[in-house]
């Protein structure tokens, strides 16, 4: 039966075919999001050839990676502004089970996200891998496996069937671990990425045993059936938590987080702009088709769990994010906040349907599709910034940058715009999601049990806490980097980088701004998503027009971001033409030393010490480790290392266990086959035993 | 949201422009007194104001564009939060635009920048100011957001318009959570203008300093509207106070009657917050930095208290 699926007549008469070159094919988004798979493909399959040629990276193969984030692009817009639900069977798969796809309204939002920000790194890269043309690393790899990484990730948005998501899973998971191996002469790195490998490995399990749960009441691999299955209350939260567990370790949530600030950093910049950006998004669609779609009933429990751990993701993410110097991995700990946030926006969704509040959970639950999309567009911006950084600089470290905003104006630029967004401050997209995160939980008064209504406020106090520290975070990362003076040589020198890596920011930078001015106009876009999988869309939010963002209700709340955005720049415009028009120059002097030596670099505040009172004040949750200690030529010297603390509390013990139980299994090696032939006698004799 | 309101609203505006100095000036004449000095004339703010109009700015070697940039969007965001907030009549569309949410996120943006400026520059107290600002205002902020939650719970509104609305009309009862979302808010709006014991705003003496601090190295016009918008703000947080927990007199319609009468009882209103900020500001000593957490954490406390004394002992009764 394989061999007449592979035939060439069954490949032409599929129906899946024949429609792909039917004459609607264009309008068609399962037509795009083909196009999309194999644009990826293709350029996966063209980098082959730079290994003669290392100069097709950037002139063919990235160019072909952008088209294909743009056909994921068009294919996710056309799913949302038709609202149309797609489906066509594969002739590929296992004999009694084709591999099915569907592009409904949840999978086309996750194809805009992950198609826009493909785009902008496809336009970014050709500048960012020249760096690497004449070094020796070997540039298929790069090439060929970020192609199967896109490949990938569009897979498991696409697939309906456990079978298809767990392979296009894998193959996510693999090639981007073999892309955060790329620079594998590091020690440090390689171990990143096993780390990452295991996570992802141990995560993929847990997914796998969550689909065999609901499979198994459902008695088919498809997701329709899935969806039909019946599942007692126990079941359905065995299949919930190891959904959670699973993608949860896949988006980073804490406590599970620690592969991710050790794997993203350490990946060619671009790679980390997909991974943080993208990637993270994919496992958040996951749990999104599990929980919501699949799974398909809420339990307040479940809310409740969702709730707590997105807090604490959130608020541990940014104090670690504080903490760092190493930009990338400050970038990367953010992400695990962000991401943490949007686990906050699903736990009130989660929490308020379970009370039969329809209209706020599908509140809470957009402000998390919101925020997702936010989250990719400005953290791959901020990442593209690190990466420009580096490669003008070659510096990651935040201590030794400094004045870039002068060296660079274009990058300083848009990397204000992702610092400003990141931070949720009007009018920029990141605080449109915080406010509608807000606007959810200040409805708490409508659950019927106290002890809810208290947990609610509780995570907005911990959510507004999260903003408040994550401006500080992204004020001493912008102050340090981007302000002052350069604090090492390599940063003086630092100049603008490649035409292609400022348009690839500058179109993330763009769509920041758009996302935080118009938001009205984007909820309506995404409204078709709740309305596909929960049954009901946000009816009120945009019912005041464009200009108006009226989430429950014009008179419980309302947000005229336009109008603000507007005043905002007109304000700031009529000053600056008031004030600093024609003759009126100010003069250049040197700063105010206080009568003594002029200031220097090394008189500058460093990222550390700027983040000293917040050390001080959260101490108790990290794992400190200061001193000052005489060097041997009688100069002190200062060491501060400072330490995830979980590493402590929880992964050493389990690699100790681990390690502890691998030391009794060994005892069964001994290395004579007579014994191994024992053992297998036995562990036969064991199964026909238990199968009678 | 009809016409006559949108008219009132650049009119409201510019009496949050005009009238912030004179609260300044006011605290500052206040605590001369109390001081038993004769201070300076309550109009001196305007005075220095026009003085910083006129002189030259001057901008160090290493600054960013992004220096002359910062007074213009510190000002602006200012501008824009605190005319969302009802002055005269809660028939604002300002509030609709913005809501308590967007008015902390204003100025959220006002001290991003404020504290960025700090930095640009280079020089050690620029840092050193901006750190403690973005340290003391990572507790504050959450604390301010507590305690507006509190009223916009209670009110079923982040609107302030709608807020101020209740309060007049559901306000005679006394509940808990106002008391500790008062309390809360005191605190928060004592941190985050930066008066004692938390900041000083007259000293320049550097290990005490955090907001003047960071504008050390401003000048000029430059310096002005920093200066300016820093009034503007201290304004908002009395106006917050006077106007949503105490929302007595303000207009209900849009009569010239009773504009004149709300703006007669805020003006009364503010002059006693500065008399009573002026003697809080006397009888206390200024805090080390590291004591500011302890206060700070107390704001936030306070904040959290009302929220739940509201959502578990109102809401149900």
């Amino acid at each position: 039966m394989t061999a007449t699926l592979w035939s060439s007549t069954t490949w032409f008469s599929t129906p899946w075919f024949s429609t792909m070159w039917s004459s609607t094919t264009w309008s068609s988004t399962l037509w795009w999001a083909g196009a999309a798979v194999g644009l990826a493909l293709l350029s996966a399959l063209l980098s082959l050839f730079t290994a003669w040629k290392p100069r097709l990276l950037r002139s063919v193969v990235m160019p072909v990676f952008a088209l294909a984030g743009l056909a994921a692009l068009i294919a996710g817009l056309l799913a949302l502004i038709t609202g149309s639900v797609a489906t066509a069977e594969l002739p590929l798969g296992l004999p009694w089970l084709p591999w099915r796809v569907r592009l409904d309204a949840l999978a086309g939002f996750f194809f805009c996200v992950i198609g826009v920000v493909s785009f902008a790194v496809g336009l970014y890269a050709p500048g960012y891998v020249r760096g690497f043309e004449h070094a020796r690393d070997p540039l298929p790899a790069l090439g060929g496996f970020t192609g199967l990484f896109l490949t990938g990730m569009l897979l498991v948005v696409l697939a309906d069937d456990a079978f298809l998501f767990m392979v296009a899973w894998e193959l996510m998971s693999l090639s981007s671990y073999f892309l955060v191996v790329f620079h594998h002469d590091q020690a440090a790195n390689r171990r990143a990425a096993f780390l990452y490998l295991l996570m992802a490995h141990i995560a993929g399990l847990a997914i796998l045993l969550a689909f065999g749960v609901m499979a198994s009441f459902g008695g088919d691999f498809g997701f329709d059936a899935m969806r039909g299955a019946e599942l007692s209350f126990a079941w359905a939260s065995a299949a919930f938590v190891l959904a959670f567990f699973g993608f949860g370790t896949k988006a980073g949530l804490v406590p599970v987080h620690a592969w991710l600030p050790e794997a993203h950093p350490v990946a060619p910049s671009h790679i980390s702009a997909l991974m943080s950006g993208v990637m993270l998004k994919v496992a958040v669609y996951g749990f999104i088709r599990v929980v919501f779609d699949l799974i398909g009933e809420f339990h307040w429990q479940w809310g409740v769990i969702v709730l707590a751990i997105g807090s604490v993701s959130a608020l541990l993410g940014v104090l670690y994010a504080l903490m760092q110097h190493d930009l990338k991995r400050l970038l990367a700990y953010s992400s695990v906040e962000n991401i943490g946030i949007i686990f906050i926006g699903l736990g009130l969704a989660l929490l308020f349907l379970a009370n039969g509040r329809v209209i706020i959970g599908t509140v809470a639950f957009v402000a998390a599709l919101y925020h997702t999309i936010n989250h990719a567009l400005f953290k791959g911006l901020l990442f593209m910034g690190a990466g420009a950084i580096l490669h003008t600089a070659n510096e990651h470290d935040l201590d030794k940058m400094g004045g870039l905003l002068r060296r660079m104006p274009w990058t300083g630029s848009f990397f204000l715009i992702g610092c400003l967004s990141i931070s949720a401050l009007p009018p920029f997209n990141g605080f449109v999601s915080e406010w509608f995160t807000f606007q959810a939980a200040l409805q708490a008064w409508q659950l019927e049990s106290g002890v809810l209504r208290s947990i609610v406020p509780i995570a907005a106090a911990v959510l507004a806490l999260t903003g408040a520290l994550a401006a500080a975070c992204f004020v001493r990362v912008y102050g340090v980097a981007f302000l002052g003076q350069a604090r090492s040589r390599p940063v003086r020198r630092a100049g603008a980088v490649p035409l292609s890596m400022r348009v690839g920011q500058g179109v993330l930078a763009l769509l920041c701004l758009l996302l935080g001015v118009l938001p009205t106009t984007f909820i309506d876009l995404f409204n078709v998503v709740p309305q596909q999988v929960l049954g009901h869309g946000l009816a009120h939010a945009t019912s005041q027009g464009w200009l108006w963002l009226t989430p429950v209700s014009p008179k419980t709340a309302s947000y005229g971001a336009p109008l603000a955005a507007l005043a905002l720049f007109a304000v700031i415009g009529l000053g600056w033409w008031l004030l600093e028009r024609g003759k009126r120059r100010s003069r250049r002097c040197d700063a105010w030393d206080c009568g003594f030596a002029p200031p220097t670099m090394a008189m500058q505040y460093t990222a550390t010490a700027f983040a000293q009172p917040i050390r001080r004040v959260f101490g108790l949750l990290f794992h400190i480790d200061e001193a000052v200690e005489p060097q041997q030529d009688g100069r002190l010297r200062h060491r501060l290392q400072i330490t995830d603390r979980l590493w402590g509390l929880l992964y050493l013990p389990v690699a100790r266990a681990v390690e502890k139980a691998a030391r009794r299994v060994v005892r069964l090696q001994s290395g004579n086959v007579r014994v191994y032939l024992g053992w297998t006698l036995a562990t036969l004799l064991g199964l026909l035993w238990i199968m009678a | 949201m009809n016409a006559s309101s949108w008219v009132l609203l650049p009119i409201q505006a510019l009496l949050y422009i005009a009238l912030a100095p004179l609260l300044a000036g006011w605290v500052r004449k206040i605590k001369a007194r109390l001081q038993n000095r004769r201070g300076a004339p309550i109009w001196q703010p305007y005075r220095d104001i026009y003085k910083l109009f006129t002189k030259e700015t001057r901008i160090a070697h290493t600054a960013s564009p992004l220096f002359g940039i910062a007074p213009y969007v510190v000002f602006s965001a200012t501008l824009l939060a605190v005319t969302a907030v009802p002055l005269l009549s809660i028939a604002s569309p300002a509030s609709a635009i913005a809501d308590v949410i967007v008015i902390a996120g204003l100025l959220a943006l006002a001290r991003f920048f404020l504290s960025l400026a700090g930095m640009d520059v280079g020089t050690a107290f620029g840092g050193m100011g901006a750190s403690r600002e973005m340290f003391v205002s990572a507790l504050a902020e959450p604390a301010m957001l507590m305690a507006v939650f509190t009223l916009a719970m209670t009110a079923h509104s982040t609107n302030l318009a709608s807020v101020v609305d209740y309060q007049l009309h559901n306000g005679e009862i006394l509940r808990p959570s106002y008391m500790f979302a008062l309390a809360g808010l005191v605190l928060v709006a004592i941190a985050e203008t930066g008066r004692i014991p938390v900041d000083n705003p007259a000293t320049h003496l550097e290990l005490t300093m955090i907001h003047e601090a960071m504008i050390l190295e401003y000048s000029g016009r430059h310096l002005a509207m920093m200066d300016w918008a820093a009034q503007l703000k201290l304004l908002l947080y009395g106006v917050l106070l006077a106007n949503v927990f105490f929302p007595w007199g303000i207009a209900q319609e849009m009569s010239a009657a009773a504009l004149s009468v709300a703006f007669a009882v805020i003006v009364l209103k503010l002059a006693l917050l500065g008399v009573l900020l002026a003697v809080s500001e006397t009888v206390l000593a200024k805090m080390r930095v590291f004591r500011v957490t302890a206060f700070l954490n107390l704001a936030l406390l306070f904040a959290l208290l009302g929220l739940l004394s509201h959502v578990i002992l109102e809401v149900g009764a």
